[in-house]
């Protein structure tokens, strides 16, 4: 920022002052945010509603058709429950920036002199948030269910986080659908046909084995199976450093390249 | 230094080809207020947008307090305040909390953020609301603290894109004394309307823009005195009759004089006293109009002195966003 110019006697006062800072500007959206889940609890009740169903028909409908010897059925299905939730989850992302496009706050925040990339910190930093909430409620609903880990409680942990990695990194994606749509009904529409093949030609409900051989070969190298192994591996026992490198390396990738599409679809976004 | 606080040369802005500032110019002195008024799709949110740093234009150049819009909109943005049509409220928060945001995100230092919501409160009289998310507020309500989320970090410059359009006549007119009281203050004030009235009451300055060029640029009383301060409009029930009218009427020293179809409209600035020179001059020649109305002038009417022809919207890209119908209203 450099002062070219001289006739602001006004407050001078406005040039001194601390630069804006990232972190302060990224809790304020994240706190707002978190606000509008605490208000409006539908928000959250629903998109639990949906993975509580997806585990009770897994289990209890198709579980019994689904052969994953020697692992229980259940013990095989909620990890995928987790990374299903998390994903699906993400469309969150894009329906809040893109309904903060169409009500117009978007362009107040960006005649603010606030750290440029804060509006999607902040938004992907409280859809973190509300994960952490989502992935515990889902384990006690597997535990419910009769989900039983093998490993330890670190197994549990380390899983957990994999998965809120995964999460953190599809709201980027979803971040970067709101802000092309700008529409929240169009990201909500936009967001199924993206994220059925990522999640159900996966590994996280059934094993690929009995998968044509093309689409078992897209179902074992894409994140979301990466991801439902990698806990699977964790919370069930077994060789787990191949799996959890490639879930790590598969969200660290979608960060890298959705980040800046985001960031750059945020400045184009009024 | 009596610097112009805002100075706009040569803006150019278009949307698919389609021009929607085609060079404009004018300049804003401190501490006033200047209207730019026009018709929707005129351009008007369009220069507000490129002043505010929230688009870039495509000519000409903008400067905001000495500093360029483009190569230094952190400066910029430090110094301004924008509500109006497209700044908003999250409507998930209460009043005080959305205010609270903005000053943290306005860069107001902390220990002022809590006092600076409780006065701009206290002041659009919000108090009472302050703690209910906004969801509760009736449209005028969301619109004042729309306007009081502008004022939280205090700019110097503040600039309102239709500020009164929805409000009913209490909150305006509380609204144009805070305009008067801002502007006493030392703010300087950059404000939209379509009402000639508006812009009238408020500005010192007023720039008429159509199409993307500004075409007027005086005071408000000059503009007027274009005018007149008194419009007749008289309706016939069938053309021959309000040719003849044309005619009785070309007797009266009252102003401009002109005649659509079956309608004559006769612009004065002699006040209420147009209407008896005006009806007796029919009365002489037996001619009776079908309907009457006595009225001040409006921007149509600065539109027919200035262009001939009538202030219609043009659509073009700006002041018509197609996701206008969500906003707003409550």
């Amino acid at each position: 920022m450099s002062s070219t110019s001289v006739s602001v006697q006004l407050e001078a006062t406005r040039d001194r002052k601390i630069p804006f800072s990232l972190v302060r500007d990224t809790s304020a959206i994240a706190h707002r945010n978190l606000i509008a889940y605490r208000r409006i609890p539908q928000l959250l009740v629903f998109s639990t509603i949906q993975p509580v169903i997806f585990v009770l028909m897994f289990r209890y409908v198709f579980g019994g058709a689904i052969n994953t010897f020697p692992i229980p059925y259940v013990d095989y299905l909620m990890p995928g429950i987790f990374v299903q939730t998390v994903t699906f989850g993400a469309i969150a992302t894009a329906i809040g920036l893109a309904t903060d496009v169409k009500s117009g706050l978007m362009e107040r925040f960006h005649a603010l002199p606030m750290a440029r990339s804060a509006v999607l910190t902040g938004r992907t930093i409280a859809d973190l948030t509300r994960n952490v909430f989502v992935v515990l409620l889902m384990m006690l609903v597997g535990f419910i269910v009769g989900w039983r880990v093998h490993t330890n409680v670190f197994g549990v942990i380390a899983g957990g986080l994999l998965v809120l990695l995964f999460g953190y990194a599809m709201s980027w994606v979803f971040a970067t659908v709101g802000l092309f749509v700008k529409d929240p009904e169009t990201a909500q529409a936009a967001a199924f046909p993206v994220l059925a093949p990522l999640v159900f030609a996966s590994t996280a409900f059934v094993p690929s084995d009995n998968m044509p051989g093309w689409l078992q070969v897209f179902a074992d190298h894409q994140p979301v199976s990466a991801t439902a192994n990698a806990v699977r591996a964790l919370t069930v026992g077994g060789a787990t450093a191949a799996d959890v490198w490639a879930s790590i390396l598969w969200s660290l990738a979608i960060l890298a390249v959705f980040v800046p599409i985001a960031v750059r679809l945020y400045r184009r976004a009024v | 230094m009596t610097e112009n606080a805002i100075v706009v040369e040569g803006l150019e802005k278009r949307f698919d080809g389609i021009a929607a500032l085609d060079g404009v110019d004018f300049e804003v002195q401190p501490a006033t207020v200047f209207g730019l008024l026009g018709p929707n799709g005129a351009g008007k949110t369009t220069a507000i947008r490129i002043l505010s740093t929230i688009i870039d234009a495509d000519g000409g150049r903008a400067e905001v307090l000495g500093y360029d819009v483009v190569r230094d909109p952190v400066a910029v943005r430090r110094r301004i305040g924008l509500a109006g049509q497209y700044a908003a409220v999250d409507p998930n928060l209460t009043g005080r909390e959305n205010l609270e945001m903005i000053g943290v995100l306005g860069q107001l230092p902390r220990p002022q953020i809590a006092p600076r919501a409780v006065e701009l409160l206290e002041r659009f009289q919000l108090t009472d609301a302050a703690d209910r998310p906004l969801k509760t507020y009736s449209g005028g309500m969301r619109r004042r603290l729309d306007i009081a989320a502008s004022l939280v970090p205090k700019p110097p410059v503040l600039f309102l894109d239709e500020p009164t359009t929805g409000l009913d006549l209490t909150s305006r007119n509380e609204l144009w004394n805070m305009i008067h009281e801002l502007v006493a203050d030392g703010t300087t004030v950059l404000l939209t309307t379509q009402y000639l009235e508006e812009a009238d009451h408020l500005a010192g300055q007023i720039a008429v823009i159509d199409g993307g060029h500004v075409i007027a640029n005086d005071t408000p009383e000059q503009l007027k005195s274009q005018l007149g301060d008194t419009v007749v409009e008289l309706g016939f029930s069938v053309e021959p009759h309000a040719e003849r009218a044309m005619e009785a009427l070309a007797g009266v020293g009252a102003g401009r004089v002109e005649r659509e179809g079956v309608d004559i409209r006769v612009s004065s600035d002699r006040g209420a006293r147009v209407l008896v020179d005006v009806l007796r001059a029919l009365d002489a020649e037996n001619i009776e109009p079908a309907t009457l109305s006595v009225r001040e002038p409006s921007l149509d009417d600065v539109f027919l002195a200035l262009t001939g022809r009538h202030a219609e919207p043009t659509g073009e890209g700006d002041d018509t966003q197609p996701n206008d119908a969500s906003r707003g209203a409550a």
